[in-house]
């Protein structure tokens, strides 16, 4: 006993000794040179991005004849919102004059349903997957995640066709149909993952207590996996508002979604190139994605799942 | 063993296979009314799955399960009269407390004022009436595990599961709620199915352990007769902390029969040989627990005694572990805490052959 205390003793005596060394937290430097380096390249990234959207916001609310001086940074002399409102209502794509406004509908008339649509299907995909293994369960999710590597210009043609037969080809419905497809690969994946890490006990309990498939789902899984939709959501509503390809490819010019309906404004051949009224319409293009990030970014809670598993 | 009337629980020839891996091979097991069980052993051991295979919710490859007399292999879990409490709680988190003991009993579809009284019931004997309106996240662990107790509770069911309760707890909380497991199986004199691989909370609650190893039931029976008579030597080496001694050797024929290891040579004749005793120069190991060995002026009563040197000294508080060599094997017993020994200081130890246990050294089998 007796040498064991002296070697306790021993290190904190060593300490007490040195009282002039470091004690409390350590100091430091605002302008250190590791500092400088961090905010420096992070602030030089942040310009490399935000000054291309400066030109646009800039150029969106200058005149004709001030752009023609041909100073892009330079602020607008006189703001107008006439670009705006033109690319909004009144811009030319092909037969319509109506602006973006009527792709604007068509957007939301393909989004809404085909995120809601997509995401109520993977989801409970991926609750099957990952909690109910049925027999071929792996195969069904290796062929599914296969699916999500098939580049989409393969599989164009062969759905014209089935959207021609089904007498969808052309229609808003068709569209939501395709989208809902192409995103269930990846959201099914998402859930399963999702799914597949929440405690295995909290679904052997819900069936002791006699929960059935769909019980299960909406009363147990459903109120705990809030983050897991949000990001499900915001994949679905950046990726199905931004896409082109199926939108030009599944609709008529009257369906057009807000993407074309850009490309055709801005790519149109005739005339004098209006890019105040371009930078406004792409901006408004852009617009919906971006108060999606802005708004989901509050709607990530976490810890939905604490005090579910020990504590 | 008696052959129990009408068991409570009954399974019969249970084997569960994943692919060409057996879990559980061909296992029986009879559980009689009110009767409080306890499986035993090392993680792996398929303890655990058993248990989910009685509740149904794992397909058992082979066999039968009875409950109350019924067959439910087949039947889903809520349908078996099974209540179960998980490791982790597995409260859900989301629902209140209150909600978390109705579920059950919404999904089953229970009047209102039915489930309201079985609650109140449930809250008065495990106490926990004022968390009611709260969220598991509020709860500590002992209360979670409470809630979780509970759920199983309201259910109104015939046999309990418990899978590893108290193995989230600190040690504290832990022998607390083992004895609040205890006094609830006493008043609602319930079957109770326990996994663990504590032996204490295997000691202290079963009426009988079920100690397993590799899908396959070891030993079944009274804690005492498993913790003083071991069937082999896995379930002599997994009950007892300290773990008992184990001096390999071979026996020695003749009239007095006696075991001999590296010099030592220990008497037989008062050793209770379980069938035959064996051939001379049988090889075996001589197992005999730390609490089972005499020191001092006891041990010259002893029918062995043995001169040794202390090497080791624990104290634990209530007695001290002293580790020895015996028979060129470290050798561990128990005196009282009052004791002081110093390493180097010369002992007598000595201890009684009956209470010792003899096994086969190839087949490990009791002897």
């Amino acid at each position: 006993m007796s040498d064991q205390a002296v070697s306790l003793s021993a290190p904190s005596g060593a300490g007490h000794a040195d009282a002039s060394g470091p004690s409390g937290p350590k100091p430091r430097h605002i302008f250190s040179r590791r500092n400088i380096f961090l905010y420096g390249t992070l602030i030089v990234a942040a310009l490399y991005y935000l000054l291309p959207l400066y030109v646009m916001i800039v150029t969106s609310l200058k005149g004709m004849p001030e752009i023609r001086l041909g100073n892009i940074f330079s602020p607008p002399l006189e703001i107008t919102f006439e670009p705006w409102v033109k690319a909004w209502s009144t811009a030319c794509t092909g037969l319509n004059c109506d602006g973006l406004s009527r792709g604007f509908w068509n957007s939301v008339r393909i989004t809404v349903p085909s995120v809601i649509l997509s995401i109520a299907i993977a989801s409970v995909n991926g609750y099957a997957l990952a909690n109910w293994r049925f027999k071929g369960a792996d195969t069904f999710f290796i062929i599914l995640i296969v699916g999500a590597f098939i580049p989409y210009q393969v599989m164009i043609y062969p759905i014209v066709i089935i959207l021609r037969e089904i007498g969808l080809y052309g229609s808003l419905s068709g569209l939501v149909v395709v989208h809902s497809i192409f995103g269930m690969p990846i959201l099914t994946l998402l859930f399963r993952n999702y799914f597949t890490s929440m405690p295995e006990e909290l679904f052997r309990a819900a069936r002791v207590d006699g929960a059935g498939f769909w019980g299960i789902y909406l009363r147990i899984m459903l109120p705990m996996s809030l983050p897991i939709f949000v990001v499900a959501v915001i994949l679905q509503v950046t990726g199905i508002w931004n896409d082109f390809l199926f939108g030009v490819v599944y609709t008529r010019p009257d369906t057009y979604p807000m993407t074309v309906q850009l490309n055709n404004i801005v790519n149109s051949v005739q005339g004098v190139k209006e890019y105040n009224v371009n930078m406004a319409a792409t901006i408004l293009t852009g617009l919906v994605p971006l108060v999606i990030y802005f708004i989901s970014g509050r709607l990530f809670v976490r810890g939905i799942a604490a005090g579910a598993v020990k504590g | 063993m008696a052959e129990i009337a009408n068991p409570s629980v009954s399974i019969q020839n249970l084997s569960l296979n994943y692919g060409a891996v057996s879990v559980l091979q061909t296992l029986n097991l009879d559980i009689a009314e009110g009767e409080f069980i306890v499986l035993l052993g090392p993680s792996g051991c398929g303890k655990s799955t058993l248990l989910n295979c009685i509740a149904g919710l794992l397909d058992i490859s082979k066999g039968r399960i009875f409950i109350k007399g019924k067959n439910v292999t087949w039947e889903e879990p809520k349908d078996r009269g099974i209540g179960m409490v998980f490791q982790s709680y597995a409260l859900y988190p989301q629902m209140t407390v209150e909600k978390n003991l109705s579920f059950g009993l919404r999904v089953a579809g229970l009047p209102k004022d039915e489930i309201a009284k079985r609650i109140a019931r449930a809250a008065e004997i495990l106490q926990i009436e004022p968390l009611l309106q709260r969220k598991p996240s509020a709860l500590s662990g002992g209360q979670r595990q409470r809630v979780a107790i509970g759920r199983a509770l309201v259910r109104d069911v015939d046999v309990f599961l418990f899978d590893e309760p108290l193995s989230n707890l600190d040690a504290k909380l832990r022998s607390e709620l083992r004895v609040e497991i205890k006094l609830l199986h006493r008043r609602l004199q319930n079957t109770m199915i326990y996994v663990t691989h504590d032996q204490i909370e295997a000691m202290t609650l079963a009426d009988r352990i079920a100690v397993m190893k590799g899908g396959v039931i070891q030993q079944l029976d009274a804690p005492q007769t498993i913790y003083n008579r071991p069937v082999n030597r896995f379930v002599a080496g997994f009950l007892g902390s300290p773990a008992m001694n184990f001096i390999e050797g071979q026996l020695e024929a003749g009239d007095a029969a006696a075991f001999t290891a590296d010099g030592v040579s220990i008497p037989l004749d008062r050793y209770e040989f379980d069938k035959d005793r064996g051939s001379a120069g049988k090889p075996c190991v001589f197992g005999i627990r730390p609490e089972h060995v005499a020191f001092g002026d006891a041990a010259k009563a002893m029918p062995f005694t043995a001169e040794s040197a202390v090497e080791i000294v624990e104290p634990m508080g209530s007695d001290t572990l002293v580790w020895t060599k015996l028979g060129g094997r470290n050798f561990s017993f128990r005196v009282e805490a009052e004791k002081t020994l110093r390493t180097g200081d010369p002992i007598r130890i000595g201890f009684d052959p009956a209470r010792a246990s003899l096994f086969d050294t190839p087949s490990g089998n009791r002897l």
